[in-house]
């Protein structure tokens, strides 16, 4: 038996650990390091229609164990990527999970339409909570109405499942969550980062040339802890966690919050192994806490008959 | 190839204001050859500070297996760094980048190498290099005040080297850029690291020559992954090159500066 072997719409994975979008390029560098196969899927950058270079550097600032970042969506385009990027990810056994990303809900509608039909691409996930463009990103993460409508126009052409990435930039997480369950989204992933910012104590300006960004890291990971408790507790479809995952035992505590997969972000960074590192510790973790399979830690920590536990197939 | 290792710190000593040379031994070494290229330091193993330190290389001992860098201790980071007594082990990743080209200069050709600041220690490596290969050498190192002035003896073992420092007190008062057009100092191939507008001056001063830039930028993961550190292709609006891996040294004019 495969004890991390999770079932997810459109996602067979054989762990439920991937690297999460933006943090992992389209995986050529991490390539050097160690086999992509290994991997439970891998989220790629998020693509646009037309090439984008992003924001003005300095991109990135260090904060209190994490960091704020406004890199603002820089990718090469939908064409390139289907026909460069996919292309060479195919070599690895490994289901892609193609982030989405627009200015308008015309654009989001092409790449979705023709991301969708690439042979490794087994999922989508819909980039609304960008918080560093100025147009589309985090402006339809917000309000849920917009959200819904998106997910639903996106869900018409895609040939395959899709997953809302929520932004926790909003006052009500689980009513925008609960609005794109209704609009047909086949999962959720949570979170993408906080909107932060950071001055010069020398300059009085501020560090990031965007001004502000999204932070990251394992100073946000009690928020996402928290949010993916509420939500996951809310909804019916299962949920990607994402937010400061360091170690197998962040993972754990993700899994009994709500979630039947995790993504690892800025960790990527710092230790270019921590995705295989966690992978390969999870059975000795799963033995000393008594448990079997990994997805009978979802939802542990939930209220006691609050519903019924997804645990995939 | 890049590979992550454990590295033993070896000698670790001040030798300018809040300026340290750190020593390291390990097999990484074997994997270094270019000077210009760089390390991403771990400074310990917390959460914070969270993120890894890129770090020059400044010499490379393929016998001893050591490898030797120089940095500023300027926030929480370096601080810790600093802290680091031999014996003790810190997380490397390299080495990444890459470094100076040294076959664009020929044995009895002449090389100008100008350093700024923190960006002096990369062409420590080069100059030795250079020099092995029978290119003359001549070094231009520019720094803010005498405090903080360090190698000016290490670099003129390997030929001129001239100090510029701003506030005068020590060698030229004034820029680098200062120092080279009051000697008229003439060469084949620049090579220079320091701050931007250093750079930017010299990629104006010296249009119709081969020069080669070694940039810093705020990075994020070190190995071109994250797209913190691009700078822009003259003419386009959507090429861009990583400084991590694309560079961090350019050509005169394939970057914005």
């Amino acid at each position: 038996m495969n004890r991390l072997a999770v079932e997810l719409p459109g996602l067979s994975l054989k762990n439920p650990i991937m690297p999460a979008s933006g943090c992992f390029g389209f995986g050529r560098e991490y390539a050097q390091f160690y086999d992509l196969s290994k991997l439970g899927a891998i989220m790629i950058k998020a693509t646009t229609k037309e090439p984008r270079f992003g924001n003005p550097t300095p991109r990135v600032a260090e904060t209190p164990s994490g960091m704020l970042n406004a890199i603002g969506l820089q990718n090469p385009g939908l064409e390139k990527v289907m026909k460069e990027e996919l292309p060479w990810l195919a070599q690895f056994d490994v289901p892609i999970i193609a982030n989405v990303a627009g200015s308008t809900m015309e654009e989001y509608v092409e790449v979705a339409k023709h991301i969708s039909k690439a042979p490794n691409v087994h999922a989508l996930e819909l980039n609304i909570s960008c918080p560093n463009v100025k147009k589309g990103g985090i402006a339809f993460g917000t309000v849920p109405e917009i959200a819904a409508e998106l997910t639903k126009l996106v869900k018409e052409v895609s040939e395959v499942p899709v997953y809302v990435k929520l932004s926790p930039n909003v006052t009500n997480i689980v009513e925008m969550a609960k609005a794109i369950e209704a609009a047909g989204a086949d999962g959720l992933t949570m979170i993408n980062t906080l909107l932060g910012m950071r001055i010069d104590v020398k300059t009085a300006k501020p560090i990031l040339a965007n001004r502000t960004g999204g932070l990251s890291g394992p100073a946000i990971k009690p928020i996402a802890i928290r949010m993916i408790y509420e939500v996951s507790q809310a909804i019916s479809i299962p949920i990607i966690g994402m937010g400061g995952i360091q170690s197998a035992e962040d993972v754990i505590e993700f899994f009994y919050a709500g979630a039947s997969a995790v993504a690892i972000g800025t960790a990527n960074f710092i230790d270019p192994f921590v995705c295989p590192n966690i992978i390969d510790k999870l059975p000795a973790l799963l033995d000393e806490l008594g448990i079997d399979h990994i997805s009978e830690c979802m939802g542990r920590s939930w209220k006691k008959g609050e519903r019924s536990v997804y645990c995939g197939a | 190839m890049m590979k992550q290792e454990q590295m033993t710190v070896v000698r670790h000593k001040p030798i300018a204001k809040n300026i340290y040379e750190l020593t390291l031994s390990g097999h990484l070494v074997e994997e270094m050859n270019a000077p210009g290229q760089f390390v991403h330091v771990k400074v310990t193993s917390q959460a914070a500070p969270l993120l890894r330190r890129p770090l020059s290389l400044c010499r490379i001992d393929q016998n001893a297996r050591e490898c030797t860098l120089i940095y500023r201790k300027e926030g929480i980071g370096t601080t810790l760094l600093s802290e680091k007594r031999p014996g003790e082990t810190i997380d490397v990743l390299g080495p990444l980048g890459n470094g100076f080209p040294l076959d664009a200069v020929e044995k009895g050709q002449r090389a100008l190498l100008v350093g700024g600041g923190i960006g002096v220690p990369p062409l420590y490596e080069l100059a030795k290099q250079l020099v092995k290969k029978g290119v003359i050498v001549t070094s231009v190192l520019g720094f803010q005040t005498k405090e903080v002035v360090f190698y000016e003896r290490e670099f003129a073992e390997f030929g001129e080297t001239y100090i510029a420092t701003v506030d005068g007190s020590h060698g030229t008062k004034g820029f680098v850029t200062d120092v080279i057009h009051e000697r008229a100092i003439s060469f084949d191939v620049l090579y220079a690291c320091g701050p931007k507008p250093m750079l930017k001056a010299l990629e104006q001063m010296f249009p119709d020559k081969e020069v080669y830039l070694s940039l810093e930028e705020r990075m994020g993961c070190g190995i071109g992954a994250c797209f913190a550190c691009v700078c822009r292709v003259p003419g386009s609006e959507t090429a861009y090159k990583k400084v991590c891996s694309d560079g961090p040294v350019f050509k005169a004019g394939e970057v914005v500066l």
